[in-house]
């Protein structure tokens, strides 16, 4: 009867103190980011392993799921006789929410769990203790290029996804289905506001590049020196990640009507 | 091989250190000095807490309680800025190396004279060959250290250590996996760091016969306390865990890892 309850207990603890180490591992990120020596090189490195080797999924899955929208929005809009508001709905569904939110998801998947078993398997082979006997401090070396350079690829790769699920929906609304390519783009140009859609959508995916980039490297600095460690550093870069996009992503819309 | 008095003054000197991994206890209330200027030689079985004391010594674990004085600034109490400045004298060679593995073995050397000094391209390379061809390594410049073998690492890392002229060098198992050639050739670069440049050397070691060359200063870990002397004094010793461990790199008092007690207690001269 009282072990539940024991446990209970140590898993609020825990879940506090994961907390409280997360909040001072951002202050420490956030200090590195305005304190001198910057590292810009590696920042631009970490802006090429994290965005530009991303492309490639990021314009294949923008363009599937532009093609899906398209297919199932010209099926149901052509019952009511409004199929010409085609781009109108897969311009709203992609810049507002499917955009920023599944290019999240593939970034934690792919670039997310990369960074925590990268830091993760230099916590395991001594590599940041050898950097602080250097006198140099991991959080400033390799966190912190890290994590920003996820804040600024996010809304990049969002937007790359949405021009490619725009351009999925074109050819599946106008290529496949004959709908009219000037009132595909006409439906899309009234429909999608700069101020609330477009900026609103840029919001959201540097909200998600934040929570991607800090919850990564967190995972990958504090993984347990093993194999079993890193193993499960990625995993939960993945899981937490994809939850806290999720329920951050409710709060976005709902606080800011994003 | 130089005599060391107990009048010697301390460069790094722990003074009650009590320090655990959860509930198991690996140094508890652990004090013994390492005199400056000499190379100290930490002997004791697996698991008797060698590494622990070398980490707590560059500030890489806090123990519970206890000080640690590190050339006269207690590392304990140091903040993490505080820490890096302290560390600033110090070189570590660590057990596996430790070495950046996306960087090429030149990188691994030129990284730490790029961070800290404002010597230019032909200056740190000059340094860099210098220190490789200390321990031995030619022609390795381009290669990753995923590339090299578990010997070339070692001497790759020590060369690092030394890269940067600490005053304490700190190094892990220096001579395990190595070659006798290599091993000898290593022994005999930290006798000449130590002579030559007056660095003080703290080596854990499992080999007997080196640290009897080498040492001018050994603590033995054993499970009722640290044991210390010189070669000489060890080698004449009565005490039956010292002589059994001098023949056998064991001590048989202490016990499988599970139910270690942790090292304890002042450092006592051999008897």
């Amino acid at each position: 009867m009282i072990r539940p309850i024991q446990d209970l207990g140590w898993a609020v603890i825990r879940f506090v103190s994961d907390l409280g180490a997360l909040a001072i591992f951002t202050l420490q990120v956030l200090r590195a980011t305005i304190v001198p020596p910057w590292r810009v090189r590696l920042f631009v490195d970490e802006l090429h392993k994290l965005g530009v080797l991303s492309l490639v999924i990021i314009c294949v899955c923008g363009l599937a799921v532009g093609m899906v929208l398209g297919l199932q929005g010209y099926n149901t809009l052509v019952r009511f006789g409004a199929a010409e508001s085609l781009g109108a709905v897969v311009g709203l569904s992609l810049v507002r929410e499917l955009g920023p939110v599944l290019t999240a998801l593939l970034a934690t998947g792919r670039a997310g769990s990369a960074t925590a078993a990268e830091i993760g398997t230099m916590v395991a082979t001594e590599q940041l203790d050898g950097l602080r006997m250097m006198s140099v401090d991991p959080i400033d070396l390799v966190v912190t290029p890290k994590a920003l350079a996820m804040i600024v690829v996010m809304p990049l790769l969002s937007a790359l996804f949405i021009v490619c699920g725009l351009a999925g929906g074109y050819l599946v609304g106008v290529g496949l289905m004959g709908l009219d390519g000037g009132n595909y783009l006409a439906s899309l140009q009234s429909a999608v506001d700069f101020h609330d859609d477009i900026l609103g959508s840029l919001l959201k995916a540097v909200i998600f590049g934040v929570l991607v980039g800090l919850i990564a490297t967190y995972r990958g600095y504090h993984a347990a020196p093993t194999s079993a460690g890193v193993s499960a550093a990625t995993t939960s870069t993945v899981v937490v990640g994809s939850v806290s996009i999720l329920i951050f992503d409710y709060f976005v819309t709902a606080l800011w009507g994003v | 091989m130089t005599s060391v008095s107990a009048t010697d003054a301390p460069h790094v000197e722990l003074s009650h250190v009590c320090m655990a991994f959860g509930e198991r206890a690996v140094l508890r209330d652990l004090s013994c000095r390492f005199p400056r200027d000499r190379i100290s030689v930490i002997l004791g079985g697996s698991g008797s807490g060698k590494s622990t004391l070398l980490r707590t010594i560059g500030g890489l674990v806090r123990p519970q309680s206890g000080a640690v004085l590190v050339d006269g600034e207690d590392v304990t109490r140091l903040s993490e800025s505080g820490l890096y400045r302290v560390r600033m004298k110090l070189g570590m060679m660590f057990q596996h190396g430790a070495l950046l593995d996306s960087l090429t073995v030149f990188d691994n050397l030129a990284f730490p004279l790029r961070e800290h000094t404002r010597l230019g391209k032909a200056a740190i390379a000059d340094a860099v060959h210098q220190c490789l061809e200390a321990v031995g390594l030619q022609n390795v410049d381009g290669l990753l250290p995923g590339q090299l073998s578990g010997g070339m690492v070692k001497r790759v890392a020590l060369a690092r250590a030394i890269v940067r002229e600490p005053v304490i060098l700190l190094c892990d198992e220096p001579f395990s996996g190595l070659d006798p050639i290599s091993a000898r050739r290593i022994e005999a670069l930290l006798v000449d760091i130590n002579r030559n440049r007056g660095v003080t050397l703290i080596v854990v070691s499992h080999s007997i016969p080196s640290t009897m060359r080498m040492a001018d200063h050994v603590v033995v870990m054993l499970p009722d306390g640290p044991v210390e002397g010189s070669p000489a004094e060890l080698e004449a010793s009565t005490d039956p865990r010292i002589i059994a461990f001098l023949s056998d790199g064991e001590d048989p008092s202490i016990a499988a890892p599970d139910d270690l007690p942790g090292t304890t207690a002042t450092a006592r001269s051999v008897s």
